[in-house]
């Protein structure tokens, strides 16, 4: 077990290397993505690129210059080229939000996703099947601008109510109501896809599961249908659930909520990595693509973990 | 006498599907008393399973439609509410399935598993559970009770999970033992090791047993009596010896006629019932077995009712064809001549 474990830091740490080298060669390639170009501004003229060059060490052969970024990265002391603000300092000033955002959406789209999908296979078929059906995939096929931004105009702007409030961030040591409802239209903004598509693959999930055999040995035992059912049935359809929810959730907390913390202002890590994007700004890229990676490794390991503390049959002996 | 656990009245099976209504069983008469060994016999889709399963209320649903009674000490079960039916499943009649891979829950240990039918019926703390399947395991034969009971189902072989299963369906002492094909899936060798295994704990629990199976050498051991089914219908019934010494009915020839034997002149090829098992939505008029029967004739187009033709009573069939007719044509058919004709 322990080796297990060893085993899959190492396989993370590789994972880490390659992404990240694999990010900064990408950008080196993009054209127009010079820094020097970018940092000098419209008017510079060709020394005081050159300068920057110089200074920024752009010279210098493409994984020197990573090796020198990575280094600085880690040491906490690497700054934005277009902003010069510090980015390590810049990303733990968005984890709050994010975390926030993620934590409550995740809580919202895995519990609301698990008890549609149930109710969905107990009465398979049936017009509360079918309802649930057309509204999961309405809800897998509203993209989350569009949702997020007809959400604050109905609720928030007056068109007809303006009970929530419109967008913004409020730290929960500030003030734990205000951080409550600012948060409670991304929440579930954000949780409207994962609900739907969660509530689809367990409903068939559990649809399968009440063939096997096995269930059928356990209503042969003389179990009540309630345990049946749970001990079961749902016990293992919930068992590729855990894979999909370790990994959707370090998305999310990994940046990809980009779109729900931009239309909500959310200042977080995923706003944040768009505006580096928007700007070409390397050094915060290469800050946000390693914290993603580094959730979405930790995750996959977590994952695994945990499945096989669920599943016998693939623990390590 | 013994006495009567089960009786079977005029049992039929319908399930509604969306090409038209399934007579999976259509029908089907039996008793069955303690200590007694009664096989099951019958091709893929004649309804043995069905039957069986509808003793035990497995088979409701709500497309399906149950005529007749399915009486166990004169309780119909048929019309049995849940919890009724609940305190009858695993307690009085409980049920070994075929495929032992895939009846064990694969994420809890066999003990629990165990355990659990035994707590469902009974008050006993977790601790008395456990020692009950420690027993039961080592009663079914598996070395090392003790430590295997934490193991999971894929952690045992095929043979150890099905005496598990076996452990688990005694595991309340019941009256009566279905299994349904407890041995198909397993490796001939071990085939008769749960075979024998059934016989010897039928005895110990003095249950009576219910053996559903496609191949008559697994019951031909130890059935006291044996129904074979074709097209969801009892087509013949009859002790154990008569029916493999005096078999009345085509079908059953050709069942027999399908065991390779040793004591008979090699063939080219092993006997098979030629076509295929009819269809049980629109099923042929007359004998249902006709339009696969070598010897049908004219008055095939009625169906044969299922009664008394031969000098031993209680020995049932269901074909139109005289005694001695039957007597002559089946030597040709099972010492394979037919075939080379």
């Amino acid at each position: 077990m322990i080796a297990f474990v060893i085993r899959r830091l190492i396989g993370a740490l590789l994972v880490l290397i390659a992404v990240s080298f694999i990010t900064y060669l990408i950008f080196v390639k993009i054209p127009g993505g010079d820094p020097a170009f970018r940092i000098a501004g419209r008017t510079a003229t060709a020394q005081n690129i050159e300068d920057i060059r110089q200074k920024l060490k752009l010279d210098a052969p493409f994984y020197e210059q990573y090796w020198a970024m990575m280094k600085s990265l880690f040491s906490g002391s690497l700054v934005s080229y277009s902003s010069q603000l510090n980015v390590v300092d810049q990303i733990k000033a968005g984890i709050p939000a994010t975390f926030s955002l993620c934590i409550g959406a995740a809580i919202i789209w895995l519990f609301f996703g698990i008890l549609v999908g149930i109710i969905s296979a107990v009465t398979a078929g049936r017009w509360s099947d079918r309802v649930i059906t057309v509204l999961a995939l309405i809800g897998i096929s509203l993209p989350v601008f569009w949702l997020g931004l007809m959400a604050r105009y109905f609720f928030a702007q007056g068109h007809p109510f303006a009970f929530m409030p419109d967008g913004g961030y409020v730290p929960f040591t500030a003030n734990p109501w205000q951080w409550f409802t600012h948060l409670l239209m991304p929440w579930w903004v954000l949780a409207v896809l994962f609900i739907g598509f969660y509530g689809r693959v367990l409903r068939s999930n559990i649809l399968d599961t009440i063939n096997e055999d096995y269930v059928r040995t356990a209503k042969a035992k003389g179990l009540a249908y309630k345990r049946v059912m749970v001990k079961h049935v749902l016990r293992n359809s919930l068992i590729p659930i855990v894979t999909l929810f370790g990994l959707d959730f370090a998305a999310v907390i990994g940046g990809s909520a980009i779109l729900t913390e931009t239309v909500f202002d959310l200042k977080g890590v995923g706003w944040y990595a768009a505006q580096a994007v928007q700007d070409l700004d390397l050094p915060p890229i290469m800050g946000v693509t390693i914290y993603a990676t580094f959730f979405i490794v930790l995750f996959s390991v977590v994952v695994d973990l945990t499945y096989a503390w669920l599943d016998p049959r693939i623990r390590p002996t | 006498m013994a006495e009567r656990l089960i009786e079977v009245d005029g049992l039929k099976v319908q399930f509604a599907t969306e090409d038209g209504i399934v007579h999976a069983v259509d029908g089907v008469d039996f008793e069955l008393s303690r200590g007694e060994v009664l096989g099951i016999v019958g091709e893929s889709g004649s309804g043995k399973s069905v039957t069986a399963m509808t003793l035990l209320g497995l088979t409701r649903d709500r497309n399906t439609r149950f005529e007749g009674e399915v009486r166990y000490k004169g309780r119909n079960v048929l019309a049995m509410n849940e919890d009724e039916l609940q305190e009858v499943r695993g307690n009085e009649m409980s049920m070994i399935f075929q495929d032992p891979m895939t009846s064990l829950n694969p994420v809890y240990s066999v003990g629990a598993q165990i355990c659990e039918a035994i707590q469902v019926h009974e008050r006993a703390d977790k601790r008395t559970a456990r020692r009950r399947a420690i027993d039961l395991l080592k009663q079914v034969g598996i070395p090392n009770a003790d430590s295997r009971v934490d193991n999971y189902p894929h952690e045992f072989s095929g043979g150890m999970r099905q005496r598990a299963m076996i452990a688990m369906a005694l595991a309340c002492n019941p009256d009566v033992l279905i299994a349904d094909e407890p041995t198909t899936a397993l490796d001939v060798t071990i085939q008769a090791q749960i075979i024998e295994l059934i016989d010897r704990l039928k005895d110990e629990f003095n249950s009576a047993v219910i053996l559903i199976t496609h191949d008559l050498g697994v019951v031909a051991e130890i059935a006291d009596e044996i129904l074979v089914m074709y097209a969801g219908r009892v087509v013949e019934r009859a002790k154990t010896r008569d029916l493999f010494y005096d078999p009345q009915m085509p079908y059953t020839w050709g069942l027999l006629g399908s065991i390779p034997r040793l004591d008979r002149p090699r063939q080219e090829r092993l006997h098979s019932i030629k076509g295929t098992p009819p269809s049980l939505i629109r099923a042929p008029t007359g004998c249902k077995f006709r339009p696969r029967c070598p010897h049908a004739f004219d008055k095939c187009m009625d169906e044969p009712p299922l009664e008394n033709r031969v000098e031993t009573p209680g020995h049932l069939d269901r074909c139109w064809l005289s005694v001695a007719e039957k007597r002559q044509l089946r030597e040709a058919t099972l010492s394979g001549e037919e075939e080379a004709a």
